[in-house]
């Protein structure tokens, strides 16, 4: 508890565990649409394609601001989905593959241009490769300003649109059926997914940030059957896996923030796939159990009958 | 000779990694690939903190089980009511986490660099080589990718017919005895040690790409699977020759070349493939447009 109070004496910690808090709400929220979507791996794809896109904007610009690479990031994801939607649409390639291939030929190039960022003579790059695995050490208050207006706005649009997201999650075609957008959804909410996983990408990176999509929503999904607790559990679980990971991480040194903010959600969807009620497995087993019991009190005079037929 | 050895390298990764991305592909399991290369890295941290060494067999042997430890959670969580692409991402995610803060916190023990995990060093390939009875024979990763490149094809060859039928039709293979859960984890196995003896070469990361890319270039190409396979490891080992050259040009990461001109040499077969290219396709639809106009005109 002492490592709890000191947490909130220092001020650094302060903005870190806000921000990690802000990114795990925001994610926990649109990953949960994303999931229901069936394409919970879309962020994964997209955070890797966000990479070229930061890496082009930096070039351009030389300058580090949250802004500019949310722009860059947001090219290059939407033409990430565009590349995904081409391949499947026009060739015998799956989902999957098209996928698998936009990933990481998009990082790929990324990591070409981040080596040529790195071996240029500009000198200020350090830093930028920092986006790989996140650090979220170096933010500071003007970082988590932005993050909490960005994340206000997210959460906001998916208040405004819950219904329409709701429609679309479950039932696309009756969707477009009653005249809704729907190709125009899915691009905002894929446009959504894009911002948070640029917000997320300074605090826990680009290889792991699609774990702070999934995984919340994942777990959400065990302990609910309606999609407004649900998206509030994400929320939550997202929110809780960022405090968490943040405490762990300054407890000792080297302890890098972002994956120990993953392995916090991991850690709540490990409870949830144990403990939930109906959907855990310790509940089917006792569920299993009493079946088992019923049937063996009922159906011991069945045989002793049956034997006795026989 | 350093080049030679460069090549010869990305070759062998090239060739390997195309031979099961096939077979991945046509199993509808690309992100598998993915999700193995990255849950490898927690087994080759942990074997390496376990040994204090760098001997490639023990960490092929840590990372092909940590890969089967993966497909067989990613299974575990299908059949219990998850998404198919929602349990790869939870089980991929967290192992890589797992991976990365065991990375963080042996630091000083672990001679393993971030960077050298992502995008692999095979500019530095021969200078670790192998001594054999104080003979030089040339490096280490040459033969450790030799030997598995030796494996699959002769696993592939042997069981070729099995491998082919599973890949088109399970519930075929099934019916006709094969036993379809072994081959599964044998492709599965193969994937992950392929990806360990790849990953110091061109770093867990961009095996991905180089698994699913040349094979799904192939897949344009032609519809016959023996061919498909040798058309994907032609495309992986120019990839491969080319993304070195490009890379030395542009003083840029090697890997990262080699995926860049993969995805290159794949935007070329979707849009020319005569096959299943879309200009092509377009083409025709146009000329059979035109023909069906001028008939009933």
């Amino acid at each position: 508890m002492d490592s709890l109070r000191e947490l909130f004496a220092d001020p650094n910690t302060r903005w870190i565990i806000m921000g990690c808090v802000l990114l795990g709400l925001s994610s926990g929220v649109l990953g949960s649409f994303a999931y229901l979507r069936k394409q919970a791996l879309m962020g994964d794809a997209l955070a890797h394609a966000a990479l070229p896109g930061i890496c082009i904007a930096f070039m351009l610009t030389g300058s580090k601001s949250i802004v500019l690479f949310l722009i860059g990031a947001m090219v290059s994801g939407i033409l990430a989905t565009l590349g995904i939607g081409a391949v499947t649409r026009h060739s015998r390639i799956k989902a999957d593959t098209a996928l698998a291939i936009v990933l990481s030929v998009f990082f790929g190039l990324g990591i070409v241009l981040l080596t040529q960022i790195q071996h240029s003579e500009t000198g200020n790059q350090s830093g930028l490769d920092k986006f790989l695995f996140g650090q979220a050490a170096t933010m500071i208050a003007s970082d988590v300003t932005t993050m909490a207006v960005i994340s206000f706005v997210l959460v906001f649009l998916c208040a405004l649109f819950f219904k329409e997201f709701k429609l679309l999650a479950f039932d696309s075609g009756f969707a477009r059926g009653m005249g809704f957008p729907v190709a125009l959804l899915d691009q905002l909410l894929m446009l959504l997914i894009v911002v948070t996983v640029v917000v997320g990408i300074q605090a826990v990176g680009v290889v792991l940030m699609a774990a702070l999509l999934i995984t919340p929503a994942v777990s959400a999904r065990y302990w609910t059957e309606k999609l407004g607790v649900m998206v509030t559990l994400a929320g939550l679980f997202g929110a809780l896996s960022g405090f968490v990971g943040t405490w762990i991480s300054t407890l000792g040194d080297n302890l890098p923030t972002g994956p120990l903010c993953v392995l916090a959600a991991t850690l709540w969807f490990g409870i949830s796939v144990l403990f939930a009620p109906r959907r855990g497995l310790v509940a089917k087993a006792m569920l299993r159990a009493r079946a088992k019991k019923a049937i063996r009190t009922e159906g011991k005079p069945m045989t002793a009958s049956e034997g006795g037929a026989l | 000779m350093n080049d030679f050895w460069i090549l010869l390298t990305g070759a062998l990764v090239a060739c390997s990694c195309s031979i099961l991305g096939c077979f991945l592909i046509l199993r509808r399991m690309a992100m598998i690939g993915d999700a193995i290369s990255h849950s490898v890295l927690p087994g080759i941290v942990i074997v390496f903190l376990l040994s204090g060494s760098r001997d490639s067999l023990l960490m092929l042997f840590g990372a092909a089980i940590l890969g089967l430890v993966t497909v067989f959670l990613i299974q575990t969580l299908h059949q219990s009511g998850v998404q198919s692409d929602a349990s790869i991402g939870v089980v991929f995610t967290s192992l890589f986490a797992v991976g990365i803060v065991l990375i963080s916190l042996f630091a000083r023990q672990v001679d393993l660099d971030l960077d050298c995990v992502l995008y692999g060093e095979i500019a530095y390939v021969g200078w670790d080589t192998l001594e054999i009875g104080g003979v030089n024979v040339g490096p280490k990763a040459v033969w450790a990718l030799g030997l598995t490149l030796m494996l699959i094809l002769c696993l592939i060859g042997m069981f070729y017919k099995q491998f082919k039928l599973c890949a088109f039709d399970p519930a075929l293979a099934a019916a006709l005895g094969i036993p379809v859960v072994l081959f599964h984890y044998l492709l599965m196995g193969l994937v992950s040690i392929t990806t360990v003896a790849s990953f110091e070469s061109v770093g867990a990361i961009l095996v991905v790409g180089m698994l699913v890319v040349p094979a799904a270039t192939a897949y344009l190409l032609t519809d016959k699977l023996g061919r498909m396979i040798a058309y994907s490891m032609a495309i992986g080992v120019i990839c491969s020759t080319a993304g070195y050259y490009a890379a030395v040009i542009l003083d840029a990461s090697i890997a990262g070349c080699m995926i860049t001109v993969a995805g290159v040499l794949f935007a070329l077969a979707f849009l020319f493939s005569p096959s299943h290219g879309v200009v092509w396709k377009k083409r025709r639809q146009r000329r059979s447009a035109l023909a069906e106009a001028a008939v009933s005109g």
